[in-house]
Protein backbone atom coordinates (compact mmCIF):
# COMPACT_ATOMS: atom_id res chain seq x y z
CA UNK A 1 0.00 0.00 0.00
CA UNK A 2 0.91 3.61 -0.33
CA UNK A 3 3.10 4.41 2.47
CA UNK A 4 3.71 8.23 1.81
CA UNK A 5 0.48 9.28 2.39
CA UNK A 6 -2.06 6.69 3.84
CA UNK A 7 -4.06 7.36 0.61
CA UNK A 8 -4.92 3.58 -0.01
CA UNK A 9 -3.62 3.41 -3.85
CA UNK A 10 -2.10 -0.15 -4.14
CA UNK A 11 1.66 -0.12 -4.71
CA UNK A 12 2.21 -2.35 -7.79
CA UNK A 13 5.85 -4.56 -7.09
CA UNK A 14 7.57 -6.18 -9.68
CA UNK A 15 8.11 -9.93 -9.63
CA UNK A 16 11.32 -11.12 -11.18
CA UNK A 17 10.30 -14.42 -12.78
CA UNK A 18 12.67 -14.86 -15.57
CA UNK A 19 12.00 -18.21 -16.59
CA UNK A 20 10.75 -20.36 -19.72
CA UNK A 21 6.74 -20.18 -20.10
CA UNK A 22 6.54 -23.70 -21.13
CA UNK A 23 9.13 -24.96 -18.05
CA UNK A 24 5.88 -27.24 -16.94
CA UNK A 25 5.85 -28.79 -19.94
CA UNK A 26 10.09 -28.84 -19.85
CA UNK A 27 9.89 -30.71 -16.77
CA UNK A 28 7.33 -33.05 -17.90
CA UNK A 29 9.76 -33.75 -20.53
CA UNK A 30 12.69 -34.15 -18.70
CA UNK A 31 10.82 -36.61 -16.70
CA UNK A 32 9.56 -38.81 -20.01
CA UNK A 33 13.14 -38.69 -20.80
CA UNK A 34 14.35 -40.16 -17.59
CA UNK A 35 12.14 -43.11 -18.28
CA UNK A 36 12.87 -43.36 -22.05
CA UNK A 37 16.56 -43.83 -20.75
CA UNK A 38 15.97 -46.50 -17.98
CA UNK A 39 13.88 -48.48 -20.50
CA UNK A 40 16.98 -48.00 -22.81
CA UNK A 41 14.78 -46.92 -25.18
CA UNK A 42 15.84 -44.33 -28.36
CA UNK A 43 12.76 -42.27 -28.57
CA UNK A 44 11.81 -40.13 -31.63
CA UNK A 45 9.30 -37.42 -31.80
CA UNK A 46 8.48 -37.89 -35.82
CA UNK A 47 7.10 -34.67 -36.76
CA UNK A 48 5.81 -33.69 -40.63
CA UNK A 49 2.54 -32.04 -42.70
CA UNK A 50 -0.51 -34.28 -42.57
CA UNK A 51 0.26 -36.75 -45.73
CA UNK A 52 3.97 -36.35 -45.37
CA UNK A 53 4.34 -40.17 -45.23
CA UNK A 54 5.36 -40.30 -41.49
CA UNK A 55 2.98 -43.60 -40.84
CA UNK A 56 4.27 -45.06 -44.37
CA UNK A 57 7.50 -44.58 -43.49
CA UNK A 58 7.12 -46.40 -40.26
CA UNK A 59 5.87 -48.96 -41.90
CA UNK A 60 8.15 -49.21 -44.40
CA UNK A 61 10.73 -49.37 -41.51
CA UNK A 62 9.09 -52.15 -39.59
CA UNK A 63 9.09 -54.21 -43.11
CA UNK A 64 12.92 -53.41 -43.49
CA UNK A 65 13.88 -54.41 -40.01
CA UNK A 66 11.73 -57.38 -40.05
CA UNK A 67 12.63 -58.89 -36.10
CA UNK A 68 16.21 -57.17 -35.64
CA UNK A 69 14.41 -54.30 -33.69
CA UNK A 70 11.61 -54.43 -31.55
CA UNK A 71 9.59 -50.88 -32.81
CA UNK A 72 6.91 -48.92 -30.73
CA UNK A 73 5.12 -46.16 -31.81
CA UNK A 74 2.17 -43.86 -30.61
CA UNK A 75 0.36 -41.85 -32.47
CA UNK A 76 -1.10 -38.20 -32.04
CA UNK A 77 -4.67 -37.64 -33.71
CA UNK A 78 -7.00 -35.13 -33.66
CA UNK A 79 -10.21 -37.67 -34.04
CA UNK A 80 -9.03 -41.49 -35.16
CA UNK A 81 -6.95 -44.39 -34.75
CA UNK A 82 -6.09 -45.17 -38.28
CA UNK A 83 -2.29 -44.83 -38.14
CA UNK A 84 -2.34 -46.96 -34.66
CA UNK A 85 -4.50 -49.51 -36.66
CA UNK A 86 -2.25 -49.46 -39.80
CA UNK A 87 1.21 -49.60 -37.49
CA UNK A 88 0.14 -52.49 -35.06
CA UNK A 89 -0.77 -54.37 -38.82
CA UNK A 90 2.98 -53.34 -40.21
CA UNK A 91 4.34 -54.78 -35.98
CA UNK A 92 4.94 -51.98 -34.16
CA UNK A 93 3.65 -51.89 -30.96
CA UNK A 94 1.02 -48.77 -31.44
CA UNK A 95 -1.40 -46.40 -29.52
CA UNK A 96 -3.25 -43.59 -30.33
CA UNK A 97 -3.04 -40.40 -28.42
CA UNK A 98 -6.39 -38.61 -29.52
CA UNK A 99 -6.11 -34.72 -29.35
CA UNK A 100 -9.12 -33.32 -30.16
CA UNK A 101 -8.76 -29.99 -31.18
CA UNK A 102 -5.18 -30.10 -30.18
CA UNK A 103 -2.65 -29.25 -33.30
CA UNK A 104 0.15 -31.41 -31.13
CA UNK A 105 1.56 -33.23 -28.92
CA UNK A 106 2.77 -32.14 -25.38
CA UNK A 107 5.27 -33.80 -23.12
CA UNK A 108 1.69 -34.48 -20.57
CA UNK A 109 -0.16 -36.51 -23.33
CA UNK A 110 3.39 -38.58 -24.16
CA UNK A 111 3.70 -39.39 -20.36
CA UNK A 112 -0.21 -40.08 -19.81
CA UNK A 113 0.18 -42.66 -23.22
CA UNK A 114 3.67 -44.16 -22.06
CA UNK A 115 1.69 -45.19 -18.53
CA UNK A 116 -0.76 -47.93 -20.37
CA UNK A 117 2.20 -48.83 -23.22
CA UNK A 118 4.22 -51.56 -23.14
CA UNK A 119 7.46 -49.83 -23.84
CA UNK A 120 9.55 -52.25 -21.79
CA UNK A 121 10.41 -54.51 -24.27
CA UNK A 122 11.22 -52.39 -27.16
CA UNK A 123 13.96 -51.17 -28.63
CA UNK A 124 12.76 -47.91 -30.51
CA UNK A 125 9.76 -46.28 -29.77
CA UNK A 126 8.17 -43.56 -32.28
CA UNK A 127 6.02 -40.62 -31.08
CA UNK A 128 4.48 -39.63 -34.33
CA UNK A 129 2.98 -36.32 -33.38
CA UNK A 130 -0.13 -34.71 -34.93
CA UNK A 131 0.28 -33.60 -38.45
CA UNK A 132 1.43 -29.93 -38.63
CA UNK A 133 4.72 -27.92 -39.94
CA UNK A 134 4.28 -25.26 -36.82
CA UNK A 135 3.15 -26.50 -33.50
CA UNK A 136 5.04 -29.43 -32.77
CA UNK A 137 8.20 -27.88 -32.96
CA UNK A 138 7.42 -26.03 -29.67
CA UNK A 139 6.66 -28.94 -27.33
CA UNK A 140 9.55 -31.01 -25.85
CA UNK A 141 8.21 -34.46 -25.54
CA UNK A 142 11.42 -35.89 -23.82
CA UNK A 143 13.00 -37.93 -27.09
CA UNK A 144 16.57 -38.25 -28.00
CA UNK A 145 15.92 -36.73 -31.24
CA UNK A 146 13.45 -34.84 -33.51
CA UNK A 147 13.09 -36.14 -36.88
CA UNK A 148 11.01 -34.30 -39.84
CA UNK A 149 9.54 -35.79 -42.84
CA UNK A 150 9.15 -33.81 -45.88
CA UNK A 151 7.44 -34.87 -49.31
CA UNK A 152 8.60 -34.10 -52.12
CA UNK A 153 5.03 -33.34 -53.16
CA UNK A 154 5.14 -30.29 -50.49
CA UNK A 155 7.70 -28.50 -52.45
CA UNK A 156 11.58 -27.59 -51.94
CA UNK A 157 10.52 -24.07 -50.25
CA UNK A 158 9.46 -25.38 -46.61
CA UNK A 159 12.01 -25.58 -44.93
CA UNK A 160 12.51 -21.89 -45.61
CA UNK A 161 8.74 -21.17 -44.94
CA UNK A 162 8.49 -23.37 -41.61
CA UNK A 163 12.22 -22.32 -40.21
CA UNK A 164 11.07 -23.20 -36.57
CA UNK A 165 10.52 -26.84 -37.23
CA UNK A 166 13.44 -27.35 -39.39
CA UNK A 167 16.04 -25.62 -37.08
CA UNK A 168 15.08 -28.28 -34.36
CA UNK A 169 15.13 -31.37 -36.85
CA UNK A 170 18.31 -33.72 -36.06
CA UNK A 171 17.37 -35.47 -39.25
CA UNK A 172 15.05 -34.80 -42.20
CA UNK A 173 13.62 -37.52 -44.22
CA UNK A 174 12.66 -36.63 -47.81
CA UNK A 175 10.13 -38.89 -48.37
CA UNK A 176 8.02 -39.94 -51.52
CA UNK A 177 10.90 -39.84 -53.82
CA UNK A 178 10.10 -42.68 -55.94
CA UNK A 179 7.60 -39.56 -57.31
CA UNK A 180 10.45 -37.33 -58.34
CA UNK A 181 10.76 -38.51 -61.91
CA UNK A 182 7.16 -37.43 -62.72
CA UNK A 183 7.61 -33.80 -60.44
CA UNK A 184 10.12 -30.56 -60.98
CA UNK A 185 11.37 -30.97 -57.81
CA UNK A 186 14.99 -29.49 -56.66
CA UNK A 187 16.77 -31.72 -54.32
CA UNK A 188 19.30 -29.57 -54.10
CA UNK A 189 17.25 -26.62 -53.29
CA UNK A 190 15.72 -28.28 -50.40
CA UNK A 191 19.45 -28.76 -49.35
CA UNK A 192 20.08 -25.76 -49.78
CA UNK A 193 17.55 -24.31 -47.43
CA UNK A 194 17.91 -26.69 -44.84
CA UNK A 195 21.65 -25.46 -44.86
CA UNK A 196 20.36 -21.99 -44.17
CA UNK A 197 17.49 -23.03 -40.62
CA UNK A 198 19.45 -26.58 -40.16
CA UNK A 199 22.24 -26.02 -38.26
CA UNK A 200 23.97 -29.36 -38.56
CA UNK A 201 21.86 -30.44 -42.21
CA UNK A 202 21.26 -34.05 -42.64
CA UNK A 203 19.00 -35.32 -44.99
CA UNK A 204 17.73 -39.06 -46.16
CA UNK A 205 15.87 -39.31 -49.40
CA UNK A 206 13.20 -42.51 -48.86
CA UNK A 207 10.59 -44.16 -50.42
CA UNK A 208 8.21 -46.36 -48.05
CA UNK A 209 6.75 -47.64 -51.56
CA UNK A 210 10.16 -49.20 -53.18
CA UNK A 211 11.97 -48.90 -49.81
CA UNK A 212 15.04 -46.72 -50.94
CA UNK A 213 16.93 -45.01 -47.89
CA UNK A 214 14.96 -47.16 -45.59
CA UNK A 215 18.31 -49.10 -45.06
CA UNK A 216 20.09 -45.65 -44.18
CA UNK A 217 17.37 -44.41 -41.94
CA UNK A 218 17.35 -47.71 -39.77
CA UNK A 219 21.12 -47.41 -39.95
CA UNK A 220 20.82 -43.69 -38.14
CA UNK A 221 18.52 -44.88 -35.78
CA UNK A 222 21.03 -48.25 -34.79
CA UNK A 223 24.00 -45.19 -34.22
CA UNK A 224 21.92 -43.30 -31.86
CA UNK A 225 20.46 -46.17 -29.92
CA UNK A 226 22.08 -46.50 -26.21
CA UNK A 227 24.75 -49.06 -25.70
CA UNK A 228 23.90 -52.47 -24.82
CA UNK A 229 25.35 -52.13 -21.21
CA UNK A 230 22.79 -49.22 -20.33
CA UNK A 231 19.46 -51.27 -21.66
CA UNK A 232 16.98 -52.55 -19.82
CA UNK A 233 18.76 -52.14 -16.41
CA UNK A 234 15.82 -52.26 -14.25
CA UNK A 235 12.10 -51.30 -15.72
CA UNK A 236 11.27 -50.03 -12.49
CA UNK A 237 7.56 -49.51 -10.95
CA UNK A 238 7.13 -45.94 -10.20
CA UNK A 239 5.11 -43.63 -7.46
CA UNK A 240 5.11 -40.64 -8.45
CA UNK A 241 2.09 -37.57 -8.79
CA UNK A 242 0.46 -37.77 -12.17
CA UNK A 243 -1.46 -34.47 -13.28
CA UNK B 1 -2.76 -22.22 -32.69
CA UNK B 2 -0.58 -23.09 -29.89
CA UNK B 3 -0.60 -19.77 -28.39
CA UNK B 4 -3.75 -20.49 -26.50
CA UNK B 5 -1.57 -23.29 -24.69
CA UNK B 6 1.21 -21.27 -24.45
CA UNK B 7 -1.08 -18.53 -22.61
CA UNK B 8 -3.03 -20.65 -20.35
CA UNK B 9 0.95 -21.78 -19.43
CA UNK B 10 1.46 -17.90 -18.62
CA UNK B 11 -1.62 -17.26 -16.40
CA UNK B 12 -1.04 -20.60 -14.45
CA UNK B 13 2.54 -19.26 -14.30
CA UNK B 14 1.15 -15.88 -13.00
CA UNK B 15 -1.65 -17.48 -10.52
CA UNK B 16 1.17 -19.31 -8.94
CA UNK B 17 3.25 -16.33 -8.27
CA UNK B 18 0.65 -13.84 -7.45
CA UNK B 19 -0.42 -17.27 -4.66
CA UNK B 20 2.80 -17.18 -3.29
CA UNK B 21 3.31 -13.05 -2.96
CA UNK B 22 0.15 -12.45 -1.71
CA UNK B 23 -0.79 -10.77 -5.28
CA UNK B 24 -4.04 -9.24 -6.07
CA UNK B 25 -4.34 -7.55 -9.48
CA UNK B 26 -2.03 -8.03 -12.10
CA UNK B 27 -1.18 -4.64 -13.87
CA UNK B 28 1.46 -6.00 -16.82
CA UNK B 29 3.07 -8.68 -17.55
CA UNK B 30 6.81 -8.63 -19.76
CA UNK B 31 7.67 -11.62 -21.89
CA UNK B 32 10.43 -12.20 -24.36
CA UNK B 33 9.77 -13.90 -27.59
CA UNK B 34 11.91 -14.62 -30.17
CA UNK B 35 11.33 -14.68 -33.57
CA UNK B 36 12.26 -18.14 -34.55
CA UNK B 37 10.09 -19.08 -31.26
CA UNK B 38 7.22 -20.56 -33.27
CA UNK B 39 5.16 -18.12 -31.39
CA UNK B 40 3.37 -15.42 -33.20
CA UNK B 41 2.87 -12.52 -31.73
CA UNK B 42 -0.62 -11.12 -32.97
CA UNK B 43 -2.03 -14.70 -32.32
CA UNK B 44 -0.47 -14.70 -28.69
CA UNK B 45 -2.34 -10.74 -27.85
CA UNK B 46 -5.29 -11.92 -29.08
CA UNK B 47 -4.95 -15.36 -27.09
CA UNK B 48 -4.37 -13.07 -23.83
CA UNK B 49 -7.33 -11.01 -24.61
CA UNK B 50 -9.50 -13.74 -24.59
CA UNK B 51 -8.09 -15.96 -21.33
CA UNK B 52 -7.05 -13.40 -19.37
CA UNK B 53 -10.85 -12.60 -18.50
CA UNK B 54 -11.78 -13.69 -15.28
CA UNK B 55 -8.42 -14.73 -14.29
CA UNK B 56 -6.21 -12.57 -11.96
CA UNK B 57 -4.80 -11.27 -15.11
CA UNK B 58 -8.25 -9.49 -16.43
CA UNK B 59 -7.08 -5.75 -17.21
CA UNK B 60 -3.63 -7.02 -17.44
CA UNK B 61 -1.55 -5.75 -20.35
CA UNK B 62 0.95 -8.17 -21.88
CA UNK B 63 4.32 -6.01 -22.82
CA UNK B 64 5.86 -8.27 -25.26
CA UNK B 65 10.03 -8.11 -26.29
CA UNK B 66 10.88 -9.76 -29.16
CA UNK B 67 14.38 -10.69 -30.19
CA UNK B 68 15.85 -11.41 -33.60
CA UNK B 69 17.56 -15.04 -33.96
CA UNK B 70 21.42 -14.77 -34.30
CA UNK B 71 23.92 -17.46 -34.46
CA UNK B 72 27.39 -17.87 -33.92
CA UNK B 73 30.28 -20.53 -34.56
CA UNK B 74 30.72 -22.57 -31.27
CA UNK B 75 34.45 -22.47 -31.52
CA UNK B 76 35.97 -18.88 -32.45
CA UNK B 77 31.75 -17.09 -31.65
CA UNK B 78 32.09 -15.50 -35.15
CA UNK B 79 28.39 -14.57 -36.05
CA UNK B 80 27.03 -16.45 -38.80
CA UNK B 81 24.11 -13.99 -40.31
CA UNK B 82 20.29 -15.06 -40.95
CA UNK B 83 19.81 -16.45 -44.36
CA UNK B 84 23.23 -17.57 -44.39
CA UNK B 85 24.24 -20.92 -44.71
CA UNK B 86 24.66 -21.70 -41.12
CA UNK B 87 28.41 -23.19 -40.96
CA UNK B 88 31.04 -20.83 -40.14
CA UNK B 89 32.97 -18.78 -42.78
CA UNK B 90 36.31 -19.68 -40.93
CA UNK B 91 36.42 -23.14 -39.33
CA UNK B 92 33.60 -24.61 -41.00
CA UNK B 93 31.87 -25.89 -37.99
CA UNK B 94 27.99 -25.48 -37.81
CA UNK B 95 26.84 -22.98 -36.22
CA UNK B 96 24.79 -22.48 -32.96
CA UNK B 97 21.77 -20.17 -32.50
CA UNK B 98 23.03 -17.73 -29.69
CA UNK B 99 19.11 -15.84 -29.36
CA UNK B 100 15.92 -15.94 -31.18
CA UNK B 101 14.17 -18.82 -29.74
CA UNK B 102 12.64 -17.67 -26.14
CA UNK B 103 9.28 -18.31 -25.03
CA UNK B 104 10.02 -16.45 -21.34
CA UNK B 105 8.18 -14.77 -18.80
CA UNK B 106 10.51 -11.66 -17.29
CA UNK B 107 8.92 -9.85 -14.97
CA UNK B 108 4.95 -9.57 -13.51
CA UNK B 109 3.85 -6.03 -12.14
CA UNK B 110 0.79 -6.64 -8.94
CA UNK B 111 -0.34 -5.33 -6.75
CA UNK B 112 1.13 -7.06 -3.61
CA UNK B 113 1.11 -5.62 -0.22
CA UNK B 114 3.04 -8.50 1.62
CA UNK B 115 5.98 -8.37 -0.65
Amino acid sequence: MCETCGCGDPEIVPIEVQERILSDNDAQAAHNRSHFEALGLLAINLMGSPGAGKTAVLEASAKAAGGRLKLGAVSGDLATDRDADRLNASGIVSATITTGSACHLDARLVHRALHDFPAGDRDIFFIENVGNLVCPAIYDLGQAANVVALSVTEGEDKPLKYPVMFQKADLVLLTKVDLIPHLDFDVAAVEDGLARVMPEARMLKVSAKTGEGIDAWLQWLEERRPAEGHRHEHSHGHHHEHH
Amino acid sequence: MHEYSIVASLIDRVQQEAAAHGGSRVHRLHVTIGELSGVEIDLLKTAFDTFRERTICDGAELAIDTVAPAWACPSCERAVERGSILRCDACGRPARMIQGDEIILQRIEMEAPNV
